[in-house]
């Protein structure tokens, strides 16, 4: 049932000369979630459009879907399911008739349909929902209803712009959660896109990050978070500090102390370190020194903001019980295995 | 009106005067061409104002905002002058009868027949209904028929399930206005209707010619009743408001 999908060298300028999307090649292997994850304008969406087949590539790119070249085929003979983020449902038509309605320009017979839609709608928990109109649901059930609709005429993949952006943040991530159990048990090959890392990262199988058009990294999500390869996907995905010091007899030295060093080379330096591979401790037991410049409470755990160890803030988290005050020493560990070098 | 309606009901024959419209021939046959002429210009109207205002709206290219701006022209003119341009174009001495001698060796008369009334109702209908659709063409969701044809919607299906629908408040309000104009226009089917007569022909030359003022109310009342009639059912089935003053 799922496809591959493969992009070979597909860029994409618009009639007013922009380049919006790079030539790109990208290979999803069939049953994977992919999520294209970058900041407004990355041609994250671009891309999906492309896939779906409602921008054709550049001359010279090509859109495969298990091998066949689909770049001419138009997007309603390609079969793919599409859920945006505003919903996009047919408000001349109730919930049923919008989950019915690929089915009904497919010509099934009226039973092969009903039996569908009563399973799609089943499937997603709004059974009883199936007469209302789609402006008396709210927007958590209105997107159950995109989906429904989507899956319903069974497509090859599954592509989904930003499907959750435009829900509250509690609702956004029981969703999610939906979402990705949805996808694990039909195994269809999906490519979500969005600008929110933690849902990149609660997702995917494996993420393409964007910038400019282009493909900054691709990889598993501790990949991603873990080892970025350029400074751009290491400050998009997740939070990163900055030491800016000089590298002097094995260790980084910066202005609030310093801390071994393990990497190569020396002089000037600028690392990146994450929040988390920073400890607080105990005044005499820390590498380096600072000073709570704002803190914010949580509830689990409380953010500071961290001034005078190096150039910038510092963010540092705990989970200690604590009250931070502004203008407070703090003390600080840092992971040497943590702090990355990156030169772009 | 209650006046208009006390003196048609005053009458010799009293509220037998609108019997009249129903019995003399002359009044019936004006009643149902002018009906017939005002709803099949609305139709047309409305087919062609939808296939040029979505086209305008959607498209760029050089020219667009002057083509826009011309159309708004026949706005300006009074029913008078659109008659006597239907004349200049498709009259005994117009532009289609000139060519036409030339192709054929025979003039094509239309401007004095349904035709030409056609012709003239038209073009002065046309733009008031060009610019609310493309106004609702606009506001369409884009994404809405991205999802139809994701789901296998061929273009005529995307027209039917998802433009039309969406275009529906405005087919109602625009439809209702152009069939409301349509039924009251006089100068251009002053100038024009030497063949057949419309409705408001009909109440003038009662009125004035033959001093018949009972029927010129009655067929004055029965006028309006249409008119309006058409312009609140409009505004039930969309539910929303359209204006009521035509």
């Amino acid at each position: 049932m799922s496809v591959a999908i493969k992009l070979v060298s597909c860029a994409k300028t618009f009639a007013d000369g922009t380049r919006a999307v790079g030539p790109l090649d990208l290979e999803i292997p069939p049953g994977e979630t992919i999520v294209f994850l970058g900041p407004s304008g990355c041609g994250k969406t671009t891309t999906l459009r492309l896939i779906a087949g409602l921008e054709s590539p550049n001359p010279g790119g090509r859109v495969l879907f298990d091998e066949a070249d689909v770049t001419e085929i138009s997007i309603e003979r390609r079969n793919v399911g599409m859920v945006f983020q505003s919903y996009a449902l047919f408000p001349n038509m109730t919930v049923g008739g919008n989950v019915e309605y690929g089915l009904r320009v497919r010509k099934l017979p009226a039973a092969a349909r009903a039996a569908r839609v009563e399973e799609m709608l089943g499937m997603m928990k709004i059974g009883e929902l199936r007469h209302r109109r789609v402006d008396q649901l709210s927007g958590g059930q209105k997107q159950r209803v995109a989906l429904a609709r989507a899956l319903a005429p069974q497509p090859r993949v599954l592509l989904l712009d930003e499907p959750l952006t435009a829900l509250d943040a509690k609702l956004r991530d029981a969703l999610r959660v939906e979402i990705d159990a949805l996808l694990r048990r039909l195994r269809m090959t999906a490519v979500y896109v969005t600008h929110d890392q933690a849902e990149a990262m609660a997702l995917g199988d494996r993420i393409v990050v964007m910038s400019q058009g282009q493909v900054a990294q691709v990889g598993r999500p501790r990949d991603i978070y873990f080892a970025p390869q350029s400074r751009f996907v290491a400050e998009f995905v997740g939070t990163m500090n900055r030491l800016h010091g000089v590298v002097r007899n094995g260790h980084l030295e910066v202005m609030g102390g310093r801390v071994p060093w393990r990497g190569r080379g020396g002089g000037e330096v600028e690392v990146l370190f994450r929040p988390e591979r920073a400890a607080i401790v105990e005044a005499g037991a820390g590498q380096v020194k600072g000073r709570v410049a704002t803190s914010f409470f949580l509830g689990d755990r409380t953010r500071l903001l961290v001034e005078g160890v190096s150039s910038g803030t510092l963010v540092v988290e705990t989970t200690d019980r604590r009250d931070w005050e502004p203008g407070q020493d703090v003390h600080l560990v840092i992971d040497p295995d943590a702090l990355l070098t990156l030169d772009r | 009106m209650a006046r208009l309606v006390a003196v048609a009901a005053g009458g010799p024959a009293g509220l037998a005067a609108y019997g009249v419209i129903v019995t003399e021939p002359r009044y019936l046959r004006s009643l149902v061409s002018t009906v017939v002429l005002a709803a099949v210009v609305t139709a047309l109207t409305l087919v062609i104002a939808t296939i040029a205002g979505v086209f305008l709206q959607r498209n760029r290219f050089p020219g667009r905002s002057v083509l826009v701006a011309m159309l708004t022209f026949p706005l300006a003119f009074p029913g008078v002058v659109v008659g006597f341009m239907v004349i200049m174009l498709a009259g005994r001495q117009g532009l289609i009868g000139d060519l036409t001698r030339l192709v054929t060796g025979e003039r094509l008369v239309f401007a004095y027949s349904m035709a030409g009334l056609l012709t003239g109702y038209l073009y002065f209908s046309i733009p008031r209904v060009i610019l609310t659709v493309m106004a609702a063409a606009e506001k369409l969701d884009p994404r809405l028929e991205e999802a139809a044809r994701s789901l296998g919607a061929s273009s005529w299906q995307v027209v039917r399930d998802v433009i039309v629908p969406g275009l529906r408040p405005a087919f109602l309000s625009a439809g209702a206005i152009c069939f409301a104009t349509a039924m009251g226009a006089f100068g251009t089917a002053f100038t024009l209707a030497t063949e057949i007569e419309v409705l408001p022909m009909t109440i003038y030359t009662e009125f004035t010619l033959r001093a018949n003022i009972v029927v010129a109310a009655a067929l004055s009342i029965i006028l309006g009743g249409i008119t309006w009639l058409a312009l609140a059912l409009a505004r039930t089935a969309a539910g929303s408001s359209v204006a009521a003053s035509a």
